[in-house]
């Protein structure tokens, strides 16, 4: 019977979709993006589907910065998309509106569907153009190449945390995030994360 | 130390709601859990596992839901404090001990917790196990946030001791599989051992003694009645009116932050259930009196939604109530914020523009991505060699829970009927006894622990005529590689554990017609298959093959990765027929990604040019 427990501090919500295919490492992503919320010391809530995880399917995720309590994000209402796989960035864009800004790998993984033809993978050129056209702003990028390029294919998540970060969209600092890759990730692999989360940011300066 | 072992009060955690909800247990001082996992709340007990190799909890992988819910029902009433944890269907297998437990009751705190799985994003149904608190009698408590859910289980625990019933823990998916963050609290050290005094006319349910029992049960019911009219848990925020609305679980959330979206807080009492059996009908009606109309917001069934109308009807009160209608809310799937906004404003008549979507009309069909047995599972050997071994044959192939079950996509194609664990045994027998088709069908090893053996036992007794291909990869492969009693637990480095063989399970039950199979020896077993497919009367193939995903996690030896020479001619019946996801055509050929591949050898064995090799001279074959 507390009416002050209605007044609510408005700060603004910021909501973000990751998509990726099980094992491209999209819930250690949001895991450090969850931690480095923690540090900043903004509200953040997330939520995910794995369990198909390991089976190829899609692993969605969901994050929500600041005062909202959901713990999910309703078909248009996503300020900012990343999507780990060209296609299935695609696929996500019922989660987008015209004010959504979309980062995408451009590093195919075609599902075993196109192998038997059951279904086509889409142009990568059309995939952009039409990204590029319905949303505010697309950054795409070669995650692949640049996680090489830091030493490790496996740290195609950090490549493209640096690049989402870039944005400036989500209410946590490079520091911030920077310091959850060094409390999540196993010390050994904790300079190539770092390397790749750089080059991802660089490469969205670019973009 | 397992990071929920921690023994700092005040610090903060960004953690799952499962493992908020193993810690709220922890600090509650839980001393004995158990459970069947199951998604979506495999992760609670995955923690309990690894929780009680470090401190004094003990934990068990019981074989299935009933059996775990009668330890915990033994510990309870033994004086120590007990959890039992399990999906929602699973409360289905152990209702029979849930039901009669209502009567006992208990004497430390039990706490069973049932993940509900609204959407089915795993499960075979969406059940709303809401009702199984009214239909046991026993009382029901319902987070809407992930760090509530670790408050909430401490909570029920002192509940349960204060009522003398076990309390049902209800949480949904977006629960279980939340991050949020949380504030660590004390840890009570569990009381690990404590008596059964005998009273055997209180705990032997004869019906001279359960009729003693139910009074005693509506009594307690009567009491949680009272407590939940004052729980902390059901409450109301925002005392304007005159528009009001009742949610639970995470619709509650979706409904604070509609309020917020439209600005409407200024017109809104919310009424927000948490402890939702039995209902508080003194407050409802408090509530009610407020209202001018009423929105009820709740995932599932109506069930709150009839209560309220109920207590309405009690009060004589006619204002309108509406939840589940054309309209408004469905019965079906999930809520998500946009929609419960939506339909905050229609009833209410708010003027509200959503959002604009995209326009998705022109955006190309996209190749779907279902998810795929992996690189190197043996099942999809076993489908093949079952497939080629009936090929001719009109078969009907029942199937079960597990991995396995991915066996129904195509190219495989091989699933036929499903209801829940343990059915494709039972339900051979009647579609050997009612057809003329050949029924084969496909258990796993702990699906076949959990409830394929008394339909075994009924086959042979009763002496049908079906194949029974038991799937052994050596673990609970669907739900995290959870142990099973075939495991070797020498393998998890876990020591004082028994093993149990399913061979000589199969042999022991009767069965005369039993083969184990190496599914990776394709020509073998296709052998195998074809007389057991032969055999008149209940045959059983044991194909045995660690599961891959397990292998690498123990980091086992894998197999060598294969390549396609350019003896290929492309037939294409690697992909065409086992559809492994190493496989992918780049120029209209079939290559196989090294990555991937495992080197199971399945697919060089079939290929009709010998084209497939191990991409090393000096990897084996195996």
């Amino acid at each position: 019977m507390n009416p002050a427990k209605m007044d609510m501090r408005h700060m603004n919500v910021t909501r973000l979709i990751i998509v990726a295919v099980g094992g491209q490492g999209n819930l250690l992503a949001s895991r450090v993006l969850g931690e480095a919320a923690l540090l900043a010391d903004i509200p953040v809530r997330m939520s995910e589907i794995h369990g198909m995880a390991q089976r190829g399917g899609v692993v969605e995720s969901a994050i929500v910065f600041g005062n909202a309590r959901s713990t999910i994000i309703s078909d248009g209402e996503a300020d900012i998309l990343l999507g780990f796989e060209p296609s299935e960035t695609l696929r996500a864009m019922n989660k987008c509106n015209p004010n959504t800004v979309v980062i995408t790998n451009l590093s195919p993984l075609p599902p075993f569907t196109v192998a038997i033809g059951k279904g086509q993978y889409p142009d990568l050129h059309l995939v952009q153009s039409i990204i590029r056209r319905k949303t505010k702003k697309l950054i795409a990028i070669n995650a692949v190449e640049l996680a090489k390029e830091a030493g490790n294919v496996l740290a195609v998540n950090m490549v493209l945390l640096g690049a989402l970060i870039q944005t400036g969209i989500l209410p946590v600092t490079i520091d911030n995030v920077k310091e959850a890759i060094k409390t999540r990730i196993k010390a050994a692999f904790v300079k190539i994360n770092l390397k790749a989360f750089d080059l991802g940011f660089q490469s969205a300066q670019k973009n | 130390m397992h990071k929920l072992l921690t023994q700092e009060p005040g610090k903060k955690l960004l953690l799952l709601g499962n493992e908020a909800i193993a810690r709220g247990a922890v600090e509650a001082g839980v001393a004995l859990a158990t459970t069947y996992p199951g998604t979506p709340s495999s992760e609670i007990s995955a923690n309990f596992f690894n929780i009680a190799k470090e401190s004094p909890l003990y934990f068990e992988y019981s074989i299935n839901e009933k059996v775990a819910l009668e330890v915990a029902a033994a510990a309870a009433n033994a004086c120590v404090r007990s959890m039992c944890v399990m999906k929602h269907v699973g409360l289905n297998v152990a209702a029979d001990a849930l039901m009669t437990l209502a009567y006992v009751g208990v004497k430390a705190g039990l706490v069973i917790l049932t993940a509900d799985d609204p959407f089915m994003f795993s499960s075979q149904n969406e059940q709303d196990n809401r009702y199984y608190a009214k239909l046991s009698g026993l009382p029901m408590l319902e987070p809407s946030s992930v760090a509530e859910a670790k408050e909430m289980v401490a909570y029920a625990f002192e509940l349960s001791e204060k009522l003398a019933e076990p309390v049902l823990f209800r949480t949904t998916t977006r629960i279980n599989h939340s991050n949020e963050i949380v504030t660590l609290g004390d840890i009570i050290t569990p009381v690990t051992t404590g008596d059964f005094p005998k009273d055997p006319f209180n705990y032997v349910t004869v019906p001279a003694v359960s009729r003693n029992l139910h009074k005693k049960l509506l009594k307690n019911l009567a009491a949680a009645a009272k407590t939940s009219e004052a729980s902390q848990y059901n409450f109301i925020e925002g005392n304007n009116g005159p528009w009001g609305i009742v949610a639970n679980g995470v619709s509650y959330n979706y409904a604070r932050d509609a309020i917020r979206d439209l600005k409407i807080e200024d017109r809104v009492r919310l009424l927000r259930i948490g402890f939702s059996h039995p209902m508080p009908s003194r407050l409802v009606t408090d509530f009610l009196k407020g209202c001018e109309k009423v929105l009820i917001i709740e995932e599932g069934e109506p069930y709150m939604e009839e209560n309220i109308k109920a207590i309405a009807q009690e009060a004589g009160l006619t204002i309108p109530i509406k939840g589940k209608a054309e309209d408004l809310f469905s019965r079906l799937f999930e809520f998500d914020p946009g929609m419960v906004r939506k339909n905050i404003a229609r009833y209410f008549d708010i003027s509200y523009t959503p959002v604009t979507p995209i326009d998705l009309s022109d955006i190309p069909d996209i190749a779907q991505r279902p998810p795929n047995l992996c690189a190197g599972c043996s099942h999809r050997a076993t489908y093949y060699a079952v497939k080629k071994a009936a090929e001719g044959k009109a078969t009907i192939y029942p199937t079960d829970i597990g991995c396995y079950t991915l066996g129904l996509l195509p190219p495989l194609s091989m699933a036929d009927f499903l209801i829940c664990m343990g059915s494709s045994v039972g339900t051979s027998c009647g579609f050997s006894k009612t057809t003329n088709k050949k029924v084969i069908s496909f258990i796993g090893d702990s699906t076949f622990f959990h409830s394929g053996i008394p339909p075994l036992i009924n086959a042979v007794f009763n002496n049908h005529n079906f194949t029974l291909v038991i799937l052994d990869n050596g673990t609970t492969a669907m739900t995290g590689h959870q142990p099973n009693p075939g495991v070797d637990m020498d393998q998890l480095k876990c020591s004082g554990y028994g093993r149990v063989s399913i061979e000589s399970i199969v042999r022991a039950i009767g069965v005369c017609h039993v083969e184990m199979i190496r599914p990776f020896r394709i020509k073998k077993s296709i052998e195998a298959v074809r007389k057991a497919i032969d055999f008149e009367g209940v045959s059983v193939i044991i194909a045995q093959e660690v599961c891959p995903l397990y292998a690498k996690g123990l980091k086992m030896a894998m197999g060598k990765p294969f390549y396609v020479s350019d003896k290929c001619k492309n037939h294409r019946d690697c992909i065409n027929e086992l559809a492994c996801p190493a496989f992918f055509i780049e120029n209209e050929k079939v290559k196989i990604d090294p990555d991937t591949c495992v080197g199971c050898t399945l697919c060089a064995q079939i290929c009709p040019e010998h084209a497939i090799l191990p991409l090393k001279e000096k990897s084996k074959i195996r």
